[in-house]
């Protein structure tokens, strides 16, 4: 059955604190971190974007398990923050991990959907029995203009999966989509930072959607949320993901190992791919593990997985740095260093 | 091969020449040099010009025809002339080129000119960044003080160089400088000056580093049969030797020792006949304080690793056992990067001539030079004797 | 750097593909299509680094040309590859953690810009292997 084959993940070294934002912009740090549960986000370096993070995240996955690059005949980067408007992010990542020039590339966008999506197509690449393999990458350098409210959050990193049906390291059993037109949050073309729908962006947008997808997941595989030993849902902030599993009946245990938001901040296109990757960092054969994402604009994709016994043995997790060490390593740094990473000033 | 010698000199007043342009700075030199030998432009043979890079300094190639044509060998008279480039000893090199046409009899009188004008450009550090691997080197983020601060942090590491001895070569080239009135800086300055200036790449600070400076110097040169005519303190080129090495610092086994300045520094001696002893003084490539140190032990006038003590105990400077850089070198005298290999015969011709006034080497007779092209890619190196 | 001469090298700068000279066995990066110990007698095939080094000299740059003027200070180093090739390279790390013999390994970094219109060049840098 089709899977995941192997997989990495890349977060830079340096985060600032919410209370730094804060600080800055004369807020209630308190009151900011107790209603989004986000305390601090990663941060790029100077020579960091999307594309290098795609590239160490998809090196990351190759160097966990021998793939035969040149099997590889897809790349799919899905971001909000492709480094070109035009110019895909997805062939330097071909490049840089050998697979060019017998492969096809593209780059996705759907907000914070897009990693998902690429995991979707790579899907149906491979069992239709076009290719062995295909790359779905999930990364952002997240945009939020200085003082929004998206500041405090907008966050950098991603995860990289090697799609396959040869001896998954976790099966893939099910996924589906909901989507609908919906203008919760956008950024019009040319525009440095995204806008945003304000509280509408909850309801209609990603509550809609995340329960949506969830349930329709659920009932196709005749499955309860206690058949699920974790669950992975975007992360805009921490209070979303949590209202929205209590509500669909998952607990805090299920959703504590692949919520990283309140210590990575929202990494928009590579949120759900990097819970997951934190969760098959601790995952064991057998465990089943239910997904959720969700890209504004509008739309969610599910997905039914279940650990198999080749994450023991087929590939070596430890020749990667799992997510919960590069959580740890961590520098940080004041709002005007920050601001000077994330090129926010014009010299 | 014919001998050589230098008849005439001259030089600019090198610094931040606003007022000045490339021709200018080449008029001004080339006439003074003409004048001092002597001669009229109707005898001059060939003219060589040394210039790192007119083209992305101020936009000119043709380097060469232009300056014929403003000393007044081009439209007239259709004197040959040649721009020479090999970076930093662009202007060394037209003086060896100048030699051999005289050496090997194709030219009776031959002026060998150095220029560069480096103050009309904005980034000169990217400019100058292109006498090394421009690819592999400056594109990976060398800048020139950075890679002369990396052969500085291997040769501390190695040898155990003080930050105060590698200051010593700054504060002495300052006391030289300020007794050079065509010194870029004629101020004296003292150790903490150079320990408090701004780093620029560690452990390199703003006074270990030579400055930007507009400049140009031109000497003349014929067979010394025929500098009789012309002078009776003619100087005799006893030596005239280039090598090189890998283009990237690298490439080289050791970055502390500039092996195409070992290489030039043999073959000068045994083309001179001379030994170590015998050299009264040496104007060697300080472009960084670092630099003067690698040089002096390459040329083989002091053990490796023992050349920053030697300058802290003051042999370096004039009065001590081998003055380097009397001229001020490139720290104080300026560097305009063309210039400054031609620059140094003029300051050899003055010591040898006894006209070096303040700054002069008592009973000076024999004089060298070594000119660094980059990290050491290309060194020339030439000894003179005052003629008997 | 124009795009064409960038492009040309983009295997060799992101994969850190140099060249062995089969008759004395030097290896080069960046790579050479003739040896030069060799010479006509060299025998240069293509070799894959495992990008593991360490550094054998370095400066913090402070005053940087324009193109890197926005990462000073940053550490520039000569760093020996394990197969031998030596390299001029960035490190990224802060500027005090850097030291003669630094293990280091390479990663994927960009390395600047042709301003902000322009093309993106990316290549291979190295950080501190702990």
């Amino acid at each position: 059955m089709v899977g995941i084959i192997t997989y990495g993940a890349y977060i830079p070294r340096y985060r600032i604190k919410v209370e730094e934002i804060a600080r800055v912009w004369g807020a209630n740090a308190a009151e900011i971190s107790g209603g989004l549960g986000v305390f601090e986000k990663a941060v790029p370096d100077y020579d960091e974007n999307t594309a290098t993070f795609a590239v160490e995240a998809a090196r990351a996955a190759l160097a966990r398990r021998s793939v035969d690059v040149s099997e590889i005949r897809a790349v799919y980067v899905g971001s909000e923050s492709h480094p070109y408007a035009v110019k895909p992010t997805a062939v330097t990542v071909g490049e840089a991990i050998g697979a060019t020039p017998v492969m096809t590339a593209a780059d996705y966008e759907f907000a914070c959907k897009a990693g998902t999506a690429a995991i979707q197509t790579s899907m149906g690449l491979v069992a239709s029995g076009m290719m062995k393999y295909a790359v779905a990458v999930g990364a952002d350098t997240a945009q939020g203009a200085p003082g929004d409210a998206l500041e405090y959050t907008a966050a950098a990193g991603g995860a990289a999966y090697v799609i396959g049906n040869d001896d998954p390291i976790a099966e893939i059993n099910e996924t589906c989509s909901f989507t609908s037109d919906t203008p919760d949050f956008w950024r019009r073309e040319g525009e440095d930072y995204p806008r945003h729908g304000g509280r509408f962006s909850g309801e209609p947008g990603y509550f809609k959607h995340v329960e949506s997808a969830a349930k329709m997941m659920m009932e196709r595989r005749g499955t309860r949320p206690s058949d699920y030993d974790y669950a992975v849902f975007h992360q805009p902030n921490a209070k979303f993901p949590q209202k929205a599993a209590k509500s669909l009946g998952f607990t805090a245990e299920q959703i504590k190992p692949g919520l990283l938001v309140p210590r990575l901040g929202n990494t928009y296109s590579g949120a759900v791919p990097l819970g997951l990757a934190a969760v098959l960092d601790i995952a064991k054969p057998g465990d089943r593990i239910f997904v959720t994402s969700y890209g504004s604009g509008a739309g969610s994709d599910s997905f039914d997985i279940t650990v198999t016994e080749a994450i023991l043995d087929k590939i070596d997790r430890s020749r990667a740095p799992s997510v919960e060490s590069m959580l740890n390593k961590k520098k940080y740094l004041d709002y005007a260093v920050y601001a000077r990473h994330k090129g926010k000033i014009k010299v | 091969m014919v001998e050589v010698a230098v008849i005439g000199a001259g030089m600019t007043k090198f610094g931040e020449r606003w007022d000045a342009s490339l021709r200018d700075l080449c008029t001004e030199a080339g006439v003074s040099a003409l004048e001092d030998a002597n001669v009229s432009g109707e005898q001059i043979d060939a003219l060589f010009v040394g210039s790192m890079s007119a083209g992305r300094f101020i936009g000119q190639e043709h380097v060469g025809a232009l300056v014929a044509d403003y000393v007044g060998l081009g439209g007239d008279l259709h004197t040959p002339a040649t721009r020479v480039e090999a970076a930093c000893a662009s202007g060394g090199l037209a003086f060896r080129q100048a030699v051999a046409a005289v050496a090997s009899g194709m030219s009776d009188i031959v002026i060998a000119a150095g220029v560069e004008k480096m103050t009309d450009v904005g980034d000169a550090t990217d400019v100058l960044a292109g006498a090394a691997d421009r690819e592999w080197e400056s594109f990976a983020g060398a800048t020139f003080p950075g890679l002369y601060a990396m052969i500085a942090c291997d040769y501390m590491n190695k040898y155990g160089l003080t930050r105060e001895e590698l200051a010593q070569v700054a504060v002495k080239n300052h006391y030289h400088g300020a007794r050079n009135p065509y010194a870029h800086f004629q101020n004296e300055i003292s150790q903490s000056t150079v320990m408090n200036s701004t780093m620029v790449a560690s452990p390199l600070r703003l006074f270990d580093c030579s400055p930007v400076s507009d400049g140009a110097a031109a000497v003349v040169v014929c067979s010394l049969e025929k500098a009789r005519e012309f002078t009776d303190t003619p100087i005799t080129v006893l030596a005239s030797a280039q090598a090189g090495d890998t283009i990237a610092l690298h490439d080289r086994p050791d970055f502390s020792t500039m092996g195409a300045t070992v290489a030039a520094g043999r073959k000068a001696f045994a083309q001179a006949k001379i030994e170590h002893k015998d050299v009264d003084f040496v104007e060697v490539h300080d472009c960084f304080t670092i630099a003067e140190l690698c040089a002096i032990e390459d040329l083989g006038f002091v053990p490796k690793g023992t050349a920053g003590k030697f300058t802290a105990e003051g042999e370096t400077q004039i009065g001590g056992k081998l003055p380097v850089n009397t001229s001020g070198g490139l720290k104080a005298c300026g560097h305009p990067v063309g210039a400054t290999g031609i620059k140094q015969v003029w300051e050899v011709v003055q010591q040898l001539r006894g006209e070096a006034g303040r700054r002069q080497v008592d009973g000076a007779e024999i004089g060298m030079t070594q000119n660094v092209g980059g990290t050491g890619a290309t060194v020339v190196s030439h000894i003179f004797r005052r003629a008997c | 750097m124009t795009v064409a001469r960038f492009w040309r090298r983009i295997p060799q700068r992101y994969n850190l593909i140099g060249t062995k000279c089969e008759t004395c066995g030097h290896v080069f990066f960046p790579p050479r299509a003739f040896c030069p110990h060799c010479r006509r007698g060299g025998d240069l095939h293509e070799i894959q680094f495992s990008g593991k080094g360490k550094v054998l000299t370095f400066s913090i740059v402070h005053s940087a040309s324009d193109q890197y003027a926005e990462q000073k200070p940053y550490v520039l180093a000569i760093i020996e590859l394990e197969e031998g090739a030596r390299m001029t390279t960035h490190i990224v790390c802060e500027p005090d953690e850097v030291y003669i013999g630094m293990p280091v390994k390479s990663v994927f970094r960009v390395l600047d810009a042709e301003g902000a219109d322009g093309v993106i060049h990316y290549g291979t840098k190295f950080v501190p292997d702990e």
